[in-house]
């Protein structure tokens, strides 16, 4: 593996970790279990920064996949293999983004949501998030 | 037979006739406002509020049936800690908003030209253009109808109070022992429904006006399209010299109250507290998420021109 490779995967992992954490933090769970007590931790009880921090990780992850994305295109890697895996992954992820940019959307001002659209979608994105989690 | 009327009887059918068509003229402008599918606002002129507490009854009589009724006891919640909120017999309380009152007046004497003036402020949820209490809501239960109306949908709220916190007024309370976490996992997760002013949506619904509105016998409050009550808002403001709370507070709400006192000072002399909102000044709470989903726009351009630098670059070093 490559530095470049190493620093990429560096890279995703801890953004899909924050990309998690904040995502859990948007559900009153932290304060409730009294993990935002643990010093250090406050800042997951509160809701402002932990969605700030979810769009600056969601823009990162968004960012990250287009570079690979470019990147694996102008090389034209034939020696490439990706599994099955790897592509269910892909689509996974790719669920994910288009699931947060309905939510972003959603949350943007003047755009109501029928209740019923916001609560399939909400689900959407924790299904996601869920057989993310398991396959990873 | 000959009917004298007195004086007082004059005044008092002539009051009760201007009353029915002042709220006959609401009910055309909310039902128009409504037709056209505008968002609707609502205009308060606290000199004219009385404290007679006639909508704080109206809207307890009118939304009794959309209240708590909790089974008791209440599990047992884990961690321990976690505190349950009971006011289920605590249901006359109107001096505060509870999930059985969701319209309370507050009262500040306040010096104007030098004369001590009391005003009566009814307060209950401002209806923000864009709530977060709705925008933020992690099971969507929070909802904002068409017409800008925001509202908790009790068959699905859990009650863990979110929208409580990211409300910059804290106007959502909360009744333990209610609702669908008690179908879940009670002891683990959700504390009840967090309950707060409607306005009326199914009164709306049907070409009528909010209770309180209904109710008010000096017509403190005007209900009508954003647009044109704003207008008015600020013809009223101008008409007295007075100050507009509601137009630009958390990005802008569906409530305007005008006053002849700066509300810097109001907040000052108010009581605030636990279901008893503040009159302070409130910055835009989804603004930072707004720029940054906008930001975020820039995000697969970033990614794709940093794909290229590097190929640009690789491409560089193979040729030397």
């Amino acid at each position: 593996m490559t530095l470049h490779d190493k620093i990429i995967r560096y890279f995703y992992m801890t953004t899909f970790a924050f990309l998690t954490l904040t995502g859990f933090g948007q559900m009153p769970i932290f304060k409730r279990y009294r993990i935002a007590d643990i010093p250090g931790l406050g800042w997951l009880a509160e809701f402002y920064v932990t969605h700030a921090m979810h769009y600056i990780f969601a823009s990162l992850l968004i960012g990250l996949c287009s570079y690979l994305l470019a990147e694996n295109l102008l090389n034209a890697r034939q020696e490439l293999k990706i599994t099955i895996t790897g592509y269910a992954k892909a689509v996974m992820i790719l669920g994910l983004i288009i699931t947060g940019g309905l939510m972003i959307f959603k949350n943007l001002s003047g755009t109501p949501y029928s209740p019923l659209w916001s609560l399939c979608l909400i689900f959407l994105i924790y299904r996601y998030v869920w057989f993310f989690l398991f396959s990873a | 037979m000959i009917h004298t009327i007195t004086r007082r009887a004059f005044l008092k059918g002539t009051v009760s006739t201007a009353c029915s068509i002042a709220a006959t003229s609401s009910v055309v402008k909310a039902a128009e406002a409504l037709k056209n599918g505008e968002p609707i606002a609502t205009l308060i002129d606290i000199t004219k509020c009385v404290g007679c507490e006639e909508c704080v009854h109206a809207c307890k009589n009118a939304n009794t049936d959309k209240y708590p009724k909790p089974e008791k006891p209440f599990p047992q919640m884990y961690p321990s800690g976690v505190k349950t909120e009971d006011w289920s017999d605590k249901t006359d309380i109107i001096e505060r908003l509870t999930p059985y009152n969701w319209l309370y007046i507050q009262s500040a004497a306040v010096d104007m030209d030098g004369e001590e003036i009391e005003l009566n402020i009814p307060r209950r949820c401002m209806h923000c253009t864009n709530p977060p209490c709705v925008k933020l809501c992690p099971w969507g239960s929070a909802i904002q109808l068409d017409n800008g109306i925001s509202r908790i949908d009790s068959d699905t709220c859990l009650g863990g109070a979110k929208c409580q916190t990211v409300c910059p007024w804290l106007i959502p309370q909360r009744q333990t022992g209610v609702g669908l976490y008690l179908d879940i996992l009670p002891s683990f997760a959700g504390n009840g429904v967090m309950y707060k002013c409607d306005r009326c949506y199914n009164k709306i619904a049907q070409g009528e006006i909010p209770a309180c509105i209904e109710a008010c016998p000096e017509n403190v409050q005007t209900i009508g399209s954003r647009d044109q009550i704003l207008k008015q808002a600020h013809e009223l403001a101008a008409s007295m010299n007075g100050y507009i709370y509601g137009e630009k507070e958390n990005g802008g709400t569906n409530t305007f109250y005008v006053s002849p006192v700066p509300f810097e000072k109001l907040n000052e002399v108010i009581e605030k507290g636990k279901g008893k909102p503040h009159l302070a000044k409130v910055a835009n709470s989804m603004e930072t998420g707004d720029k940054l989903a906008m930001a975020m726009l820039f995000a697969p351009i970033a990614g794709v021109v940093g794909a290229v630098a590097r190929f640009y670059s690789m491409s560089k070093k193979d040729n030397q």
